[in-house]
């Protein structure tokens, strides 16, 4: 079986501004709902308390948030939770009252009117935590987008660290853009989802920049629009086979993980999908404005360094 | 050229049989147990214990499967879960008469079903994190301020008591936050002081400053004191949380610290939370007072006057109220034990304390000069006291042994020594963080985790058997193997496996599978150049290898970021993730070229390989080269 049966290579860097375009603009857009809607974040950030309660039939959601309304609690978020019967309720952090003393007193007013109902999970994050978290995952960010930089520079060329860094954290945007329209929770485990597809796509970057480098040296005669496109267009199979088996696992976790992996497993589709199209058409177009060269990646051999030249060794 | 040298597969055999033997422990479960161990420090759990504990089951009628000890404990595998909570019972009547004064914990758990010789090897199925077993886990922050604040104060008195030794006069010593302001007179005493705190207490700097006609000394605490008064306090933290979570029972409860001033509890297993909480919640420190008798005081008792100057008004459990002297005598640091029992005379219940030798000493001193007045022990929480106990100095107490007793149940009496012991907390805590999963959710974030994984990896394994044929089912061998490594290497950290690690293997599973796609098509297209088979194999390895270490070091990158600064859920998923990716190196490149040299290598005139369709463009129709 061969899904890929490509004659010549693809012109796709004649299009390289359509898609540098049409990159900006969802970026925009991503950028432009982050600012108007925001992030829902977890609790893991803002600090509150979470309760997952389940109820022997579909819970009545309006009535529990009356009862956890009654209890004297503002800004309560009520919502089912995987299955009708299941309903998580997010309480802000209260002053002078303890996270025990909060789900005790949620699941006694909930028990009073179903004996039913038992608590599955509770979760409490002090304020000062979430504070941390923010910190600690921005210095995790910027530890990953300097290593990036620093290991392409060192196995490429700084023009291509620059390329693939600038094409991936793009992709980290659109995916917050996204959480940020629809309102996804935003928690720990969907940041180190982003920063997976943020190894994973620049991962995307480095196999094409591999290429690109082998035809800078196989072929002398093309130029560089033609030099990508080659190194696109052959390595396109291997893009979308990798590509679907990946998403092929995550749709997996998405179906059969649970409430606990659904978000994790989104980020991580929209991270995949937007993660080829940047790093195949945004990255390298990006590397091709930088202007990279055939010098740039292969090292003219110096005479005197010729391994061959039987006089090598010799000088004084 | 396409062939492997034998100590290569050498290596790839040693290595398939080490992952598959830790790997093993994993797939036997857990079956229920009894686990015995000591609650106290005392109390050694050791053959004999478990011979007792054998005698004990075999008089109960119960057989248990395997009755081992383990570190610091005995566990008596059981069969079924009724036979657990009826060698539960018999233990605990046997090893324990007096539930009151426990020597022996004795818990329901979960043991690993794997054979001893496993076990041997030290062959353990992993830990499974809170997540995927159910249980509680909190994060108390110490304040640490409030442990120098306490330091402080105690050096305050300690001077005070050492000026009076030397019969240094001074004119007032108070604690002004973390520093001790003491006045002096004149120059000579000035010196004097300053030599005696320089001799006596190593950890003090002094500063003075001349106050008109005055001397005004501030001692601080240096700063490589604070650091180690701060972690003592952590440390004696630690110790008392685990002395409080021994009253639980709880199997294997877990008490790190974390970062400079905090301390991770986790409790597996734990269904019932409200105990614990409450147990924990229990922030206190303890501190035992004077009770101020003067006649202002007795006013102010009453509620008919102020509160006099040096004196704090505090409530009793009772609700009565108790005016309390400011200086404090002994604090929780100075109580070693404090037990309930009975009055050898009255057959009244009591409490029994035993104070440490400096505690001793000014216990002593104080029961002397106050005898027929009353001392309260006050027990703070969050900053709240309240008065644990307020009983009458009936004769000096020497020895450090003190006897509490009046008024009181054996219940009462029973609270009253836990919160005691309790109370020798260095510092206060604050549970900042704070998560609780019921036993169901545990079980089904297992069940939905392996689904993932194993869903994901059939789809994943059809499509590259049936695209890539030979090529594929040797992939996705390479798949299976890096599974296999991956938890065998898991097990053998004794790493936790949480819900996150889970989605980290399918994900690293997902990615892996990307270095064998990478090779196939690297050898299809060397095949469509018109290369050998053998040489395409060959060129295709080591054409893909330069790119599969370019790809897989920039993911290490992220694992890396991750795993230093990742908290909680975060830190599974990259522990997991990072592991993934060096065997996923592993696996998908030498051992697949294993398995393809053993396969291919030999032919010497290899006409064709089975990687699918090589369509070539130029013939212009699809040219199949397959078996």
């Amino acid at each position: 079986m061969e899904f890929f049966r490509i004659r010549k290579d693809i012109p796709f860097m004649k299009h390289a501004l359509v898609f540098n375009a049409i990159s900006f603009i969802t970026f925009a857009l991503a950028v432009f709902f982050l600012l108007t809607r925001g992030l829902h974040l977890s609790v893991e950030f803002t600090g509150g308390t979470v309760m997952e309660v389940a109820y022997s039939q579909p819970a009545e959601l309006a009535k529990v948030r009356e009862t956890v309304a009654s209890l004297g609690y503002a800004d309560v978020q009520v919502q089912n939770f995987g299955t009708a019967r299941d309903v998580m309720i997010r309480l802000p952090v209260q002053k002078g009252v303890t996270s025990a003393q909060q789900s005790e007193q949620v699941i006694a007013a909930l028990k009073a009117g179903d004996p039913a109902v038992t608590l599955r999970r509770t979760e409490f994050v002090g304020p000062q935590v979430g504070e941390e978290l923010v910190h600690g995952g921005l210095m995790a960010l910027a530890m990953v987008v300097v290593g990036i930089v620093v290991y392409l520079a060192f196995r490429f060329e700084w023009k291509f660290g620059v390329a693939a860094i600038i094409a991936n954290l793009h992709d980290v945007v659109i995916i917050l853009g996204f959480f940020a329209f629809f309102q996804w929770e935003f928690s720990l485990s969907v940041l180190a989802a982003v920063l997976a597809v943020l190894g994973y796509s620049v991962n995307e970057s480095v196999v094409i920049f591999d290429r690109i480098r082998e035809a800078f040296r196989k072929y002398r005669k093309m130029n560089t629009h033609e030099v990508i496109d080659h190194a696109i267009t052959s390595t396109m199979s291997r893009t979308i086979i990798t590509h679907a088996s990946t998403e092929a696992m995550v749709l997996s976790m998405f179906f059969f993980g649970g409430p606990s992996l659904h978000n994790f497993a989104l980020a991580l589709t929209i991270g995949i999908l937007f993660g080829i199209y940047s790093s195949v058409f945004v990255a390298a177009a990006i590397a091709m404005w930088l202007g990279v060269k055939r010098e740039d990646l292969v090292k003219v051999a110096r005479k005197d360094e010729d391994p061959n030249d039987p006089n090598a060794g010799a000088a004084v | 050229m396409n062939r492997y040298p034998v100590w290569k597969y050498a290596i790839l055999v040693i290595v398939l049989l080490v992952g598959a033997l830790y790997t093993l422990p994993n797939f036997f479960g857990e079956a229920p147990a009894v686990q015995v161990s000591s609650a106290k420090a005392t109390v050694k759990v050791d053959a004999a214990v478990l011979q007792r504990v054998e005698e004990v089951l075999k008089t109960a009628g119960v057989t248990p499967d395997l009755v081992s000890l383990d570190g610091g404990s005995v566990r008596a595998r059981l069969d079924t879960p009724d036979n657990q909570l009826k060698a539960r019972d018999a233990i605990q009547k046997a090893l324990v008469p007096d539930p009151a004064n426990p020597s022996y914990i004795v818990a329901l758990n979960l043991v690993s079903r794997s054979p001893a010789w496993l076990t041997a090897l030290h062959a353990r199925p992993m830990y499974l994190g809170l997540d995927l077993r159910g249980g509680v886990h909190f994060m108390l922050q110490v304040d640490m301020q409030a442990a120098l604040t306490k330091k402080a104060e105690s050096y305050a008195g300690d001077i005070r008591t050492a000026l009076r030794d030397k019969n240094i006069r001074h004119g007032g010593i108070s604690r002004d936050g973390q520093t001790i302001d003491i006045k002096v007179r004149d120059e000579a005493t000035q010196t004097a002081t300053r030599n005696l705190i320089a001799d006596q207490f190593a950890d003090l700097q002094t500063t003075s400053q001349p106050e008109g006609s005055e001397f005004r000394l501030r001692a601080t605490i240096k700063p490589e004191a604070t650091r180690r008064v701060q972690e003592q306090a952590l440390k004696q933290n630690i110790v008392t949380l685990h002395n409080r979570i021994n009253e639980l029972g709880v199997a294997e409860p877990v008490i790190q610290q974390q970062g400079l001033d905090r301390i991770v509890v986790q409790l597996p297993g734990v269904q019932g939370t409200a105990k614990a909480k409450d147990i924990l919640g229990r922030t206190a420190t303890l501190e035992v007072r004077l009770v101020d008798e003067g006649t202002e005081a007795r006013s102010a008792e009453g509620g008919r006057g102020p509160v006099p100057f040096g004196s704090e008004r505090y409530l009793e459990r009772s609700g009565q109220p108790v005016i309390v002297k400011k200086q404090v005598i002994l604090t929780g640091e100075n109580l070693t034990d404090a037990q309930p029992g009975f009055d050898g005379q009255t057959q009244e219940p009591t409490v029994n304390l035993t104070l440490d030798a400096k505690g001793s000493r000014i216990f002593r001193d104080i029961t002397r000069e106050n005898i027929g007045k009353r001392m309260a022990i006050v027990l703070f929480e969050k900053g709240k006291g309240e008065v644990v106990t307020a009983p009458v100095i009936r004769s000096e107490i020497g020895g450090g042994r003190v006897q509490i007793s009046g008024r009181m149940t054996t219940a009462e009496a029973n609270d009253t020594a836990l919160l005691l012991r309790a109370g020798s907390l260095a510092a206060p805590m604050e549970i900042i963080e704070e998560f609780t999963i019921g036993p169901s959710l545990g079980a089904d974030n297992i069940e939905r985790g392996i689904h993932s994984v194993v869903w994901g990896m059939v789809a994943v394994a059809a499509f590259m058997c049936v695209y890539y044929r030979l090529f594929g089912v040797f992939s996705t061998l390479a798949l299976s193997v890096n599974v296999l490594l991956l938890l065998a290497i898991l097990s053998m950290l004794q790493a936790t496996l949480t819900l996150p690690g889970i989605a980290a293997m399918a994900l690293a599973l997902g990615v892996a599978i990307d270095s064998n796609v990478l090779i196939n098509e690297r050898i299809r297209e060397e095949l469509r150049d018109g290369m050998s088979p053998q040489a395409a194999i060959h060129a295709g390895y080591e054409r893909a290898w330069a790119t599969i270490l370019d790809s897989n070091v920039t993911t290490l990158v992220v694992g890396l970021a991750l795993l230093a600064f990742g908290s909680g859920p975060v830190r599974g998923f990259a522990v997991v993730h990072t592991i993934g990716i060096l065997t996923s190196m592993f696996s998908a490149v030498f051992f697949s070229r294993g398995v393809v040299n053993l396969w291919y290598g030999r032919q010497k005139k290899l006409k064709s390989v089975s990687i699918g369709q090589v369509w070539k463009p130029d013939a212009g129709t699809a040219v199949a080269k397959t078996n």
